[in-house]
């Protein structure tokens, strides 16, 4: 009844639906199209462009004539044992970052998912390095943190007693690791906190009653309350770190064993390789990967938004 | 149970908060001190700053006036402020014009695939960056937008339109069905429902999305330098100038990044209770 109402208000307030009515379904879809239209113009072009680029031999250095050679690129790339190893590296650098800032993250927000002096002062605290510029980050943690000579960590070594160490030069990939972590642990942080303060409190109190102790209540009470929040993390935190550059750039620039297939890509295209065939087919291999990783992530979503259904 | 007893574990729970209470002090401290120790550096003279760690030193504001005055490199201070407030204003606006009414379509009357059309949003973060940046040059040399504010507008737009369709789409729906409705009696088109009923509701949930999509425009470097290395470059590329190949450069580096930081570290402080009800909502609910 409301709906017809609706429909025949539309029509005689609006002269122009007269003439030519929309059909319900489209002036549902009319405030969805530009946002559409333009994520559709600005992902997909560049996609489809690519993999017309990948079936060809087109070199910018030195100049000739682009000729469509099928699936060769995508041949020669089996056989490229550094696309292999910057694969591998991709893993590490983003399965550490995430598992390592996911437990941080969590047991930080339960350090603050309760009263003390100076709460909001250590909560500010520790969000701080999520809000820095990654680059920042980057270029700090290598001068200050790890510097061979000067680096704060080597100083607390050697006044241990221990030897220095060059982190950079030596363990490149860890380094980067702990910068991500350092900056990703206060996004987890913040999710997880969410996840504690949306936790209904007449459940835990009802548990406590019922003599259950604060170990058992975190077990089965606030783990399955915070699961979904942690797959969230993981798929966002994720998304992110599996495309880190910026960190990689400034702190090896790719040195030893730190290049991830980003940096890859990015060094065999337009930072110095030039070779604009070869280098779209790694990245047509780069996005069926993260395809098939999205369609993983996305059935996480779609737990999560399973049961909400539009009244 | 005694009222000895019960007094006794009263105490030994509060002693236990008490603790814990110290140990997240500590964590603050530990996790905090690499920025306390940029800001130390950055009022370092060089000589202090390359040192073995100094926490005594006579302090001078000298490094901010370098690395704001100094001419010499391709990009100055101001240049990169600049051109960084409007890319990130412009792009930040454009998102959420277009993104407010696609959340209106996927939440208050929403289309018939609302899912799949969520999931197309959310698929497209999934794409690396990396692998689009062949094409986007290509494009963007071909368009001579190169260098330019535009091709970043442009581009942080993109990144930020998925995330910020998916957080609004879980703030327009907390607002009460009735409301909108009654505003449809009244005559009320999208634009009428927008300004008197979803916007005013839904502002704490834009203000936290728009804060995000500030943050990671602000942040954002790897378009930033790939295409715009000349003009029109942004905060992060001025940062990395103030890294030199010979002498000492960590004081002044330090004093960049205080620079670069204080912007979106300051939103962020002024912002944290309203991110963490933003994330929880835009994201589970």
């Amino acid at each position: 009844m409301s709906t017809t109402n609706t429909a025949m208000d539309h029509t005689v307030i609006r002269p122009r639906a007269l003439s030519r009515p929309l059909s319900d379904s489209w002036r549902r879809r009319l405030p969805l199209l530009p946002a559409l239209l333009f994520m559709i113009l600005l992902t997909q072009v560049p996609f489809v462009l690519s993999i017309y680029y990948s079936l060809t031999d087109w070199k910018v250095v030195p100049p000739g004539p682009r000729e469509f050679v099928g699936l060769d690129n995508y041949d020669s790339l089996l056989h490229d044992h550094f696309f292999g190893e910057a694969i591998w590296t991709s893993v590490r650098l983003t399965v550490f970052p995430v598992i390592g800032s996911l437990v941080l993250g969590t047991a930080f927000a339960l350090l603050l998912d309760r009263k003390f002096f100076g709460r909001g002062v250590v909560r500010t605290m520790l969000i701080t390095p999520f809000l820095l510029v990654p680059v920042v980050v980057g270029l700090i943690w290598k001068n200050q943190m790890f510097h061979g000579l000067y680096g704060v960590i080597n100083w607390g070594i050697e006044k241990l007693g221990g030897t220095p160490v060059e982190f950079v030069a030596q363990h490149p990939t860890l380094s980067i690791g702990i910068t991500l972590v350092w900056q990703w642990t206060p996004f987890m942080m913040l999710i997880m906190l969410a996840g504690l303060q949306s936790q209904p409190s007449d459940v835990v109190e009802a548990a406590k009653v019922d003599g259950a102790g604060p170990f058992a209540i975190f077990r089965q009470l606030t783990l399955s309350h915070l699961r979904p929040y942690m797959e969230l993390g993981i798929l966002l935190g994720t998304i992110y770190l599996i495309q880190v550059y910026d960190q990689i750039a400034v702190i090896t620039a790719g040195g030893p064993g730190s290049t991830n297939v980003p940096f890859f890509v990015f060094q065999r295209s337009i930072g110095g390789g030039w070779e604009f065939g070869q280098a779209s087919a790694y990245s047509i291999v780069v996005v069926i990967a993260s395809i098939v990783i999205a369609t993983f992530a996305l059935r996480v979503l779609s737990n999560l938004l399973k049961g909400e259904e539009i009244a | 149970m005694s009222a000895a007893e019960v007094h006794v574990a009263v105490g030994e729970r509060r002693w236990v908060n008490r603790a814990l209470g110290a140990v997240a002090w500590l964590v603050g401290l530990i996790v905090f001190f690499p920025v306390f120790w940029m800001v130390l550096n950055s009022l370092k003279t060089e000589q202090d700053a390359n040192t073995s760690p100094k926490l005594f030193f006579d302090p001078t504001l000298d490094r901010y006036r370098d690395v704001t005055e100094s001419g010499g490199g391709l990009l100055s201070f101001g240049e990169a402020f600049t051109n960084s407030a409007v890319i990130v204003i412009l792009s930040t606006l454009i998102v959420l014009a277009l993104a407010i009414p696609a959340a209106y379509a996927l939440a208050i009357k929403p289309v018939t695939k609302w899912r799949d059309v969520l999931f197309f949003f959310i698929s497209t973060k999934f794409l690396p960056v990396v692998a689009s940046i062949l094409p986007v040059w290509i494009l963007a040399r071909n368009l001579e937008l190169l260098n330019t504010r535009q091709v970043l507008i442009l581009l942080y737009t993109a990144i930020n339109l998925p995330l910020a369709v998916w957080m609004l789409r879980s703030f327009f729906r907390e607002i009460p069905r009735e409301l909108i409705e009654a505003a449809e009696i009244d005559g009320a088109g999208l634009r009428g429902q927008l300004t008197s009923i979803i916007l005013p509701l839904a502002a704490p949930g834009i203000a936290a999305t728009a804060l995000l999509c500030v943050i990671f425009a602000w942040n954002e470097f790897f378009y930033a330098v790939q295409l715009n290395p000349v003009d029109g470059s942004t905060v992060p590329i001025w940062v990395t100038t103030n890294v030199t190949a010979r002498g000492d450069f960590l004081a002044k580096l330090s004093a960049a990044s205080v620079l670069a930081c204080i912007p979106v570290v300051l939103a962020g402080w002024i912002a944290q209770k309203r991110m963490i009800r933003g994330l929880a909502m835009g994201a589970i609910k």
